[in-house]
C-alpha cells in the first residue's frame, strides 16, 4: 500500500496503483494485466446481448466508483448480520468494502488443515493452491466487461479450504459489507477436497437500506469427489447498489451441493449462477428466493451443466415481486453427450403482488444425451384475492394475509433449508418487507 | 346484553347482476336459524355479504351487529367483531400450516385491538386448546401440521371449518352447507360438534339442504329464500315440511320470486 493513495479509480492509473499495492506472485499480476487489457478493449454489454436485453444498465457509470485501500477497522454499527444469530459458528470473515475487518476460525479446524479467512491475507501463503483454482473453474473471464473488471481488480473476499475427509460440523459465516457509495470486488473461493464437508453462510449488507455502491464479484465453489457442501448466500445490498456476479460451482464424482440463494437487495442485479456436474453421480440442489420491491431489477441466469453420467440436479427458484420491480430468470439445463442417465429438474414460480411488477421466466433445455430425464416448468400469477378474503374472514388484516400468503409461497423452499437460523432469518427479512396492498 | 345481528332491506349484486333483493333478518345470540331455499336463491350470497366479500356489492340496506354498522367494516374487522362464516368451498393456502394459521387467527379474534407484530397467544396454551378441539372432532393431530385446506378431502375441509368455529368462538356464525359432501357418520359428528360448540351462546345461521344438521341443531326459525328474498319464515315445522315435500309449494306461492330465481340460476351466478 502506498502512503499517498487511499483509493484507486477504475482506469489505467488506478490499475497501476492497485497492482503496486498488491503483494502477489507474478503469475497473478500477469493474469490481472491480461484481464485489464481485455477490459480496455471491451464495451459494456448492451440490449442487443441476449443476457442483457431485459436488463438496462445505461445509468451505470463505473467512474462514480473506486476501490478503497484504507480499510475501516471494524464493521460500521449500522450493519447487523442476519444469518449468524442463535447459532454456533466454526469461524467467520467480515469484510467492509472488500477489506477484511475481522476473521476467526476455531482451532480444532486449523489443526486439521482447514484454511479460512480473507482471500487477500492468504494470497501469499497459498499462492500455489490458488494458481490452479482461482478464476480457473467455470468462471468465464471474457464473457463480458464485468468479468474482465473483476479479473483485473478482484480484491478481498474469502477463502475456505477443507482438506480431504475433514468434516466441519459448525457453519462458517461470511459477511460482505458495503459503505454507502463504495465498491466491493470481492472473490469467494471455496475448495473442498475429496470427501470433505462444510456449511458456509454468506451474506451481503449495506449501511442503510437505500445505500448505493458497486459490487462486481464472484463465487467459486469447488466440491471434490464425494465431498459435500451446503452454501447459503443472502444478497441484501442497499437498494441503490449495482450487483454483478458470476457464481459457479463445480462438482466432482458423487459430490453433493445444496445451494440456497436468496436475493432481496440491490438496485439492479445481473447474476450468472452455474452448477457444473463434472463427476459421475454428482448431485446438486439449488434453491432460490427472490423478493423485490420499488424499482428493483434482478436478473438471474442459471445453468445446470451435466457433463458426466448419473448426475442429478434439482432447481427451484421462487420470486415474489412488489411495486414496479422486475425479475428475469433465464434457466438452462445442458446435458452433454456423455451425460447419460441424467436427472434434471428446473422450476421457477413467480408471485406478483402488484400489477405493475413484471417477472420474465425463460426455462430452457439443451440435451445431447439420449437417455435422460429432464423436466422444467414455470408459473406466474397475482396473489389470489379469494385467499386474502378467506384469511381476512379469519381475522387477518389485509397486510397480514398478504404476508401469510407470501410466506406460504416460499415455504416449499424454507422446508428444504435444514439450517434453522437461515430459515428464520429469510422468513423474517421477507415478512418485514411485505407492504399493504389495496 | 343480548347481541343482535340485524339485516334490513339488503340488496346485493355481483358483477352488476342483482342477487339479493331486499333481505330482512334478525338473529339474536343463542338462536339457531335455518336458511333454506332452492339453488341460486341467494343463500351463500347473504353469507358473503355479511362477511364483506369485495365482489359482493351492497347496493342498499343495512347490516348491524348491535349498534355497529357492519358494512363499514373490512372482513377482518367483522371477524374480530364476532362474525364467522364456515365456507362452503374453503380455499387452500399452500405453505401455511393449519396450526400457524389458527394461532394467528385466534389471537386476532380474541384480541380485537391487537396491532400487527404484537405477541400471539402463548404456544403452550394454544396447542392444548387446539388438540382438545381436534380430539372432539376426531381429527388426527397431524392435521395441524398440514397446509390450510391444501389437498384436503371434502370432509376434511368441512371438519377444518368446524375446528375454526370451535377455536374462534364467534358471536354469530353462518354455516354454509357445512354438512354437504360428508358421509352419514361425518354429518352426525359435525352436527353434534356444532351443537356443542354453539350451545346456548352462539347465534347460528345454518344454510343446508339436508335435515341431519337441523336434527342436532333444531332451529327456532326457518327462513325460505327464493329469488333473492326471504319469502317465508316459520318454525322448525317449516324446515320439516321442505325436507319432506320440497319447494313446489313455495315456488307456486311466490311466482315473482320464482321467476327471478329461475333467471338467476339459469345465468349461473353464485348459488
Amino acid at each position: 500500500m502506498t502512503d499517498t493513495m487511499t483509493t484507486a479509480d477504475f482506469n489505467q492509473a488506478g490499475f497501476e496503483a492497485f497492482l503496486a499495492s498488491r503483494r502477489e506472485p507474478e503469475w497473478m499480476l500477469a493474469e490481472r494485466r491480461q484481464a485489464w487489457s481485455q477490459f480496455s478493449d471491451m464495451q459494456w454489454p448492451g440490449r442487443r446481448d441476449e443476457e442483457w436485453m431485459r436488463t438496462d444498465i445505461r445509468l451505470f457509470k463505473l467512474r462514480q466508483y473506486h476501490l478503497a485501500f484504507d480499510p475501516l477497522d471494524a464493521l460500521p454499527s449500522e450493519i447487523i448480520p442476519l444469518l449468524d444469530s442463535h447459532i454456533t459458528l466454526g469461524g467467520h470473515v467480515h469484510t467492509v468494502d472488500g477489506n477484511c475487518v475481522s476473521s476467526a476460525i476455531a482451532e480444532q479446524w486449523t489443526q486439521q488443515g482447514v484454511v479460512f479467512g480473507s482471500l487477500d491475507d492468504l494470497t501469499e501463503e497459498h499462492a500455489d493452491r490458488f494458481q490452479t483454482t482461482l478464476l480457473k473453474g467455470s468462471y468465464d473471464r471474457q464473457v463480458d466487461r464485468f468479468a474482465a473488471l473483476h479479473s483485473s481488480f478482484w480484491s478481498g473476499g474469502q477463502f475456505l479450504y477443507v482438506p480431504r475427509g475433514v468434516h466441519i460440523t459448525e457453519p462458517l459465516h461470511v459477511l460482505s459489507a458495503l459503505t454507502d457509495g463504495a465498491a466491493d470486488l470481492g472473490h469467494t473461493l471455496v475448495v473442498l477436497e475429496d470427501g470433505a464437508s462444510a456449511t458456509l453462510l454468506a451474506e451481503t449488507a449495506s449501511e442503510q437500506e437505500d445505500s448505493g455502491g458497486l459490487h462486481c464479484g464472484a463465487v467459486e465453489l469447488i466440491v471434490g469427489d464425494g465431498a459435500s457442501l451446503r452454501y447459503v448466500n443472502l444478497q441484501n445490498w442497499g437498494s441503490n447498489v449495482w450487483h454483478f456476479a458470476q457464481q459457479n460451482a463445480v462438482l466432482g464424482r458423487e459430490a453433493n451441493l445444496q445451494w440456497t440463494s436468496a436475493a432481496i437487495g440491490s438496485r439492479l442485479a445481473k447474476v450468472n449462477q452455474h452448477v457444473t456436474l463434472a463427476g459421475e453421480g454428482a448431485n446438486s440442489q439449488v434453491n432460490g428466493v427472490l423478493f423485490t420491491q420499488g424499482r428493483q431489477h434482478l436478473s438471474y441466469h442459471t445453468l445446470q451443466h451435466h457433463q458426466a453420467a448419473h448426475c442429478s440436479s434439482d432447481f427451484l427458484y421462487k420470486s415474489a415481486l412488489q411495486d414496479k420491480s422486475q425479475t428475469v430468470w433465464r434457466g438452462m439445463i445442458r446435458v452433454d453427450e456423455g451425460a447419460q442417465r441424467t436427472d434434471g429438474y428446473q422450476r421457477n414460480d413467480n408471485l406478483l403482488l402488484s400489477n405493475e411488477a413484471r417477472a420474465d421466466s425463460i426455462p430452457g433445455l439443451e440435451i445431447e444425451a439420449d437417455d435422460v430425464r429432464c423436466t422444467h416448468g414455470s408459473t406466474s400469477g397475482m396473489v389470489d384475492e379469494e385467499l386474502i378474503y378467506y384469511a381476512m374472514c379469519r381475522g387477518f388484516t389485509r397486510k397480514e394475509a398478504t404476508r401469510l400468503i407470501v410466506t406460504g409461497f416460499f415455504q416449499q423452499i424454507f422446508d428444504r433449508i435444514t439450517i434453522d437460523s437461515v430459515r428464520d432469518a429469510l422468513g423474517l427479512a421477507i415478512a418485514r418487507r411485505v407492504r399493504d396492498y389495496e | 346484553m343480548t347481541h343482535k345481528l340485524t339485516i334490513e332491506n339488503l340488496h346485493v349484486s355481483v358483477d352488476d347482476k342483482p342477487i339479493l333483493r331486499g333481505v330482512n333478518l334478525v338473529l339474536h345470540e343463542g338462536e339457531t336459524h335455518a336458511l333454506m331455499g332452492p339453488n341460486g336463491s341467494g343463500k351463500s350470497t347473504l353469507g358473503m355479504a355479511i362477511m364483506g366479500h369485495p365482489k359482493y356489492e351492497v347496493n342498499s340496506g343495512t347490516i348491524k351487529l348491535d349498534d355497529q354498522d357492519v358494512l363499514a367494516l373490512s372482513p377482518d374487522e367483522r371477524a374480530r367483531a364476532g362474525l364467522f362464516m364456515a365456507f362452503q368451498r374453503p380455499v387452500a393456502i399452500p405453505g401455511v400450516k393449519m396450526a400457524d394459521f389458527l394461532r394467528h387467527s385466534t389471537t386476532n379474534v380474541r384480541n380485537p385491538n391487537r396491532q400487527e407484530g404484537e405477541d400471539l397467544i402463548p404456544m403452550k396454551e394454544f396447542r392444548k386448546e387446539l388438540t382438545d378441539n381436534m380430539n372432539k372432532l376426531e381429527m388426527d393431530v397431524q392435521f395441524a401440521r398440514r397446509y390450510v385446506n391444501d389437498g384436503f378431502s371434502g370432509g376434511e375441509m368441512k371438519r377444518a371449518e368446524i375446528l375454526q368455529l370451535a377455536m374462534l368462538q364467534p358471536t354469530f356464525a353462518i354455516l354454509d352447507e357445512t354438512d354437504s359432501g360428508l358421509d352419514a357418520d361425518a354429518v352426525r359428528l359435525a352436527s353434534e360438534s356444532i351443537a356443542e360448540i354453539g350451545r346456548a351462546k352462539m347465534g347460528l345461521l345454518i344454510i343446508t339442504h339436508h335435515d341431519k344438521l337441523l336434527i342436532h341443531n333444531p332451529p327456532e326459525f326457518t327462513h325460505v329464500m327464493l329469488g333473492g328474498r326471504i319469502v317465508e319464515t316459520g318454525g322448525i315445522e317449516l324446515a320439516e315440511e321442505l325436507h319432506a315435500s320440497g319447494y313446489e309449494r313455495i315456488r307456486a306461492a311466490y311466482p315473482d320470486a320464482e321467476a327471478q330465481n329461475e333467471a338467476m340460476s339459469s345465468s349461473e351466478v353464485i348459488s
